[in-house]
C-alpha cells in the first residue's frame, strides 16, 4: 500500500525527533523537562515502529500493537517519574537534576 | 580358625572411655572418672589375656608357626585401586604379647594413679589422657599396615606431650612438653620418608605381605641402590629414624630425661613401659625385611642401640634426680633392646637375639614400671626428687622399700629374677654375632647394675636426713601395684618366651649359655658391690672420686653437653642463618607480591573514581554516545 510518500521522510522526522529528545535529556537541567526529553525519543521510537510496519510488512500488526504498548508504558512511566521529582523536590527543594548527586563516589 | 574379631575392642574401648571422661569428666566426682578409667582398662586387660590364651594355646599352628591372622579389616581411606589405607587388627606373638604389656602395665598405672593423683586439679583430665593413650598405643601394636601404625604413632605422641605437659602452669612442664613433641615430630618426618620409600618400592603397606619372606615385596628389595647402601636399606634407616625418636636413641633421646617433667605414673606407664618401645616394636614389626634384604640397616640400629645404652648408663651414674636416673636407665635398657634385634639374623636359632630383645621388652616393662611407681612412692612421700633429699627412707616405706629392692636386682642381672633371663639372652646372641657389642654390652651390665644401686642405697640407706613431717607409706591403691608389679618381675623371667615369640614365628629351644651367665652375674655383682662401698654409710669417697674425675664428672653430669649443643645448632645455626632468610623471603618477597597487587588496584581505583560523579546526564551522555560510537563501529564493520 503505497501512499506516495517516500519512508525516508518519515525515518528522518524519527530521526530528528530522537536527537532532539538525546539532547534535551543531556543538556537541560529541570527534571520535567528531561521527563518530556524522555517521551519525545518514545514517541520518535513509535513513529518508527509504526513505518517500519506499514512499508516493510503492511498485512501484519505488531509494529501497531507494539507502539501501543509503548504508548502504555510511557504512561506508567510519566506518573512514576513524576512521583519520583516530587519527592526529590521535598528532599532537595529543587527539581535541578545537578543538585541530585548524592550517589557519587 | 578361631575368630578373633572381638579383639577390635581392646583398643575401642579406652577410646570411648576418653571421649565419656573427657567430655563429661567435669561433670563427675574426681573417683568417678577416674574409675571409669580403672574399669574400662581391667575389660581390655582381660580381653586381651583371653585373646594370648587362645592365640598361643587354642589356634593351630601350620607347619609348626605361629600365623599372623588379620582379625579386622577395613578399608578407611581409599585414594586409588591400589593405593588405600587400612585400619584393622593384626594378631601375631609379637601384638599378642605387646598388648599383655600396655593393657597390664596401663591398668596398674590407672589403679596406681587414683592414690597418686588424688586431688590433683584436673583429674578427670589426667584420666581422659590416660585412656587416649592406652587406645593409642593398643592401635599402635595392632596395626595391620604400615600407615595405620604411623597414624597411632602421632597419636601416641600427641597423648604423650599432653600428659608431659599435665602441669600446665609450670614453664619447665610446658617446655618439655615441647621439646618431646618437637624432637618425636623430626624423627617422625624419618619415619614418614622411609614408609613412602619402602611402600613406593614394595607397592603396599600391608604387614603381612611385607614381611613374608618368601613375598615380592622381600625380593625386589635389593634393587637400585644410592651412596652405596640398597635403597631399601636407606628406606629401613628412615624407619628407624622414627623409631630411634621414639625410642630415644642417641642422638634423638634428648627428650626422654625432661619427659620426667610429667606426673611419675605417666613416666612409668609411657616413658618406661610401652610408648618409648615402640621403636623396638617397630624394627620388631619389620625385621624380615630387615634381616633378608637389608642387614646393613640392622647393624645401624645394633650400633645405635649399642652406644645408645653406654651412653645413658654412663649418664645414670652421675645424676641425683631420682627419675632422671630412671629415665636415663630407660634408654639403656632400651639399648639393650635395640642391640639384640640388631645382632639378630632371621629364623631359627640364629633369631635368638629377636626373641631376647622382645623377651627383654616384656620384663623391662614390668621391672622399669615397678621402678617409676616406686619412685612415685617415694617422692609421695618426701616431696622432692632429688636423692640429695633422701636417706634412711627403708624405716618409713617397707613395701615401697622391698619391692623397689626387688626391681633394683632384676635390673641389675641378678639371677633367677626375670631380666636375668632376658638380659642374658641378649648378651648370648651379642656373643655369637657381635664380639665388641657383647664387650660393650657387658660393661653397660655392670654399670647398670652400679647406678641402680646407688639410686637404691641413695634412697633407703647412707644417711638418715631428717624430714620436716615424717614420710608414711602409700594408701593401698598405690602399693597394690607395686606388689603386683614385683612379682612378674620375678617371675616373667619363666615364661618359656622361645616358645611363643621367634623371628619366623617357629617356636624353638633356647637354653641359658652360662659361659655368658656367669660373667654376666659377676660384673653385676661387682657393679653392686663397688655401689654398696660407696653409697651404703654415708662417706665422702664418692665426692672424691667424682672430683679427681674433674671435667670429665662435670661433662657427664651435664649429660655431655648434648642439650646446650643442640640449642646452640637450632638457635644460633638453624635460625640466624636458614629461618631468618626464610622468613625474611616470606615476609618481604610473597607477601610484596600479595601487597603490590592491593596497592596497584586501590591505586588505578583512586584515579578512575572521578567517573562516578554523581551526575545522571554525564551517565547519559557517555551511555548515548558510546552507544553511537559502537553503532558507527558496527556499521562500518558490516559494509566492508
Amino acid at each position: 500500500m503505497n501512499t506516495g510518500i517516500p519512508i525516508e521522510y518519515f525515518l528522518v522526522t524519527a530521526t530528528l525527533m530522537f536527537f532532539a529528545g538525546v539532547y534535551g535529556f543531556v543538556t537541560r537541567k529541570n527534571l520535567i523537562t528531561m521527563l518530556m526529553s524522555v517521551e519525545l525519543m518514545l514517541n520518535a521510537v513509535n513513529i518508527n515502529f509504526l513505518v517500519f510496519n506499514r512499508y516493510l510488512f503492511p498485512g501484519q500488526l505488531e509494529g501497531h500493537f507494539f507502539s501501543l504498548f509503548v504508548i502504555a508504558v510511557a504512561a506508567a512511566e510519566a506518573a512514576v517519574a513524576i512521583a519520583l521529582i516530587i519527592n526529590i523536590y521535598r528532599n532537595f527543594q529543587s527539581i535541578d537534576v545537578e543538585k541530585t548527586d548524592e550517589m557519587k563516589f | 580358625m578361631t575368630n578373633f574379631s572381638y579383639t577390635v575392642l581392646i583398643p575401642l574401648i579406652p577410646l570411648f572411655v576418653f571421649l565419656f571422661v573427657g567430655l563429661l569428666g567435669h561433670k563427675m566426682k574426681p573417683i568417678v572418672s577416674g574409675l571409669i578409667g580403672t574399669c574400662g582398662l581391667l575389660i581390655a586387660a582381660i580381653l586381651s589375656y583371653f585373646t594370648a590364651y587362645q592365640y598361643f594355646f587354642n589356634t593351630e599352628k601350620i607347619d609348626g608357626t605361629y600365623q599372623k591372622i588379620l582379625a579386622f579389616n577395613t578399608i578407611w581411606l581409599q585414594f586409588t585401586e591400589k593405593l588405600h589405607v587400612d585400619l584393622g587388627v593384626l594378631i601375631d606373638p609379637i601384638s599378642v604379647m605387646m598388648l599383655i604389656v600396655v593393657t597390664t602395665v596401663s591398668l596398674m598405672v590407672h589403679i596406681y594413679s587414683i592414690g597418686y593423683m588424688k586431688g590433683e586439679k584436673g583429674f578427670a583430665r589426667f584420666y581422659a589422657f590416660l585412656s587416649l593413650f592406652s587406645f593409642s598405643m593398643l592401635g599402635l601394636v595392632l596395626a595391620t599396615n604400615i600407615f595405620q601404625m604411623y597414624i597411632f604413632w602421632e597419636l601416641v605422641g600427641v597423648s604423650s606431650f599432653l600428659l608431659i605437659g599435665y602441669y600446665y602452669e609450670k614453664p619447665s612442664a610446658v617446655s618439655a612438653s615441647k621439646k618431646a613433641f618437637i624432637v618425636t615430630r623430626f624423627a617422625d618426618l624419618g619415619f614418614l620418608i622411609g614408609i613412602l620409600i619402602l611402600s613406593f618400592n614394595t607397592g603396599t603397606f600391608d604387614f603381612i605381605s611385607l614381611t613374608n619372606v618368601n613375598g615380592a615385596a622381600i625380593l625386589t628389595g635389593a634393587g637400585a641402590s644410592f651412596l652405596g647402601l640398597s635403597v631399601m636399606t636407606w628406606s629401613l634407616i628412615f624407619v628407624f629414624m622414627g623409631g630411634a625418636g621414639k625410642s630415644a636413641m642417641f642422638p634423638l633421646h634428648i627428650w626422654l630425661p625432661d619427659a620426667m617433667e610429667g606426673p611419675t605414673p605417666v613416666s612409668a606407664l609411657i616413658h618406661a613401659a610401652t610408648m618409648v618401645v615402640a621403636g623396638v616394636y617397630l624394627v620388631a614389626r619389620l625385621f624380615p625385611v630387615y634381616a633378608i634384604s637389608a642387614p646393613d640397616g640392622l647393624l645401624v640400629v645394633a650400633y645405635v642401640g649399642s652406644f645408645s645404652s653406654l651412653f645413658a648408663a654412663v649418664i645414670a651414674c652421675t645424676q641425683y634426680d631420682i627419675k632422671r636416673v630412671l629415665a636415663f636407665s630407660t634408654m639403656s635398657q632400651i639399648g639393650y633392646m635395640m642391640v639384640g634385634l640388631g645382632v639378630s639374623k632371621y629364623g631359627g636359632e640364629a633369631g635368638l637375639g629377636y626373641m631376647a630383645s622382645m623377651f627383654h621388652l616384656f620384663t623391662h616393662a614390668m621391672f622399669k614400671a615397678l621402678l617409676f611407681l616406686g619412685a612415685g612412692a617415694i617422692i609421695h612421700a618426701v616431696h622432692s626428687n632429688s636423692m640429695k633429699d633422701m636417706g634412711g627412707l627403708r624405716k618409713y616405706l617397707p613395701i615401697t622399700h622391698i619391692t623397689f629392692l626387688i626391681a633394683c636386682l632384676t635390673i641389675a642381672g641378678v639371677p633367677f629374677l626375670s631380666a636375668f633371663f632376658s638380659k642374658d639372652e641378649i648378651l648370648t646372641a651379642a656373643f655369637h654375632h657381635n664380639m665388641p657389642i657383647f664387650i660393650v654390652q657387658m660393661f653397660v651390665a655392670g654399670l647398670t647394675a652400679f647406678y641402680m644401686f646407688r639410686l637404691y642405697f641413695r634412697i633407703f640407706w647412707n644417711k638418715d636426713t631428717h624430714y620436716h613431717h615424717t614420710p608414711h607409706e602409700a594408701p593401698i591403691t598405690m602399693t597394690f601395684p607395686l606388689i603386683f608389679l614385683a612379682i612378674a618381675s620375678i617371675f616373667s623371667g619363666y615364661i618359656p618366651f622361645s616358645q611363643f615369640v621367634s623371628s619366623d614365628g617357629v617356636p624353638f629351644h633356647s637354653e641359658l649359655e652360662w659361659t655368658v651367665a656367669i660373667p654376666s652375674i659377676l660384673v653385676g655383682l661387682i657393679g653392686i658391690g663397688i655401689a654398696f662401698v660407696l653409697y651404703k654409710k654415708e662417706s665422702a669417697s664418692s665426692q672424691k672420686i667424682a672430683i679427681s674425675l674433674k671435667s670429665f664428672y662435670v661433662a657427664i653430669y651435664n649429660k655431655f653437653y648434648f642439650d646446650e649443643i643442640y640449642i646452640f645448632v637450632t638457635k644460633k645455626i638453624i635460625f640466624n642463618y636458614i629461618s631468618r632468610p626464610v622468613a625474611w623471603f616470606d615476609r618481604h618477597i610473597v607477601d610484596g607480591f600479595m601487597n603490590s597487587i592491593a596497592w596497584v588496584t586501590n591505586a588505578v581505583s583512586f584515579r578512575i573514581k572521578g567517573f562516578q560523579s554523581g551526575q545522571v546526564q554525564q551517565y547519559a551522555f557517555v551511555f548515548v554516545s558510546s552507544a553511537i560510537l559502537l553503532g558507527i563501529f558496527f556499521i562500518y564493520l558490516y559494509s566492508i
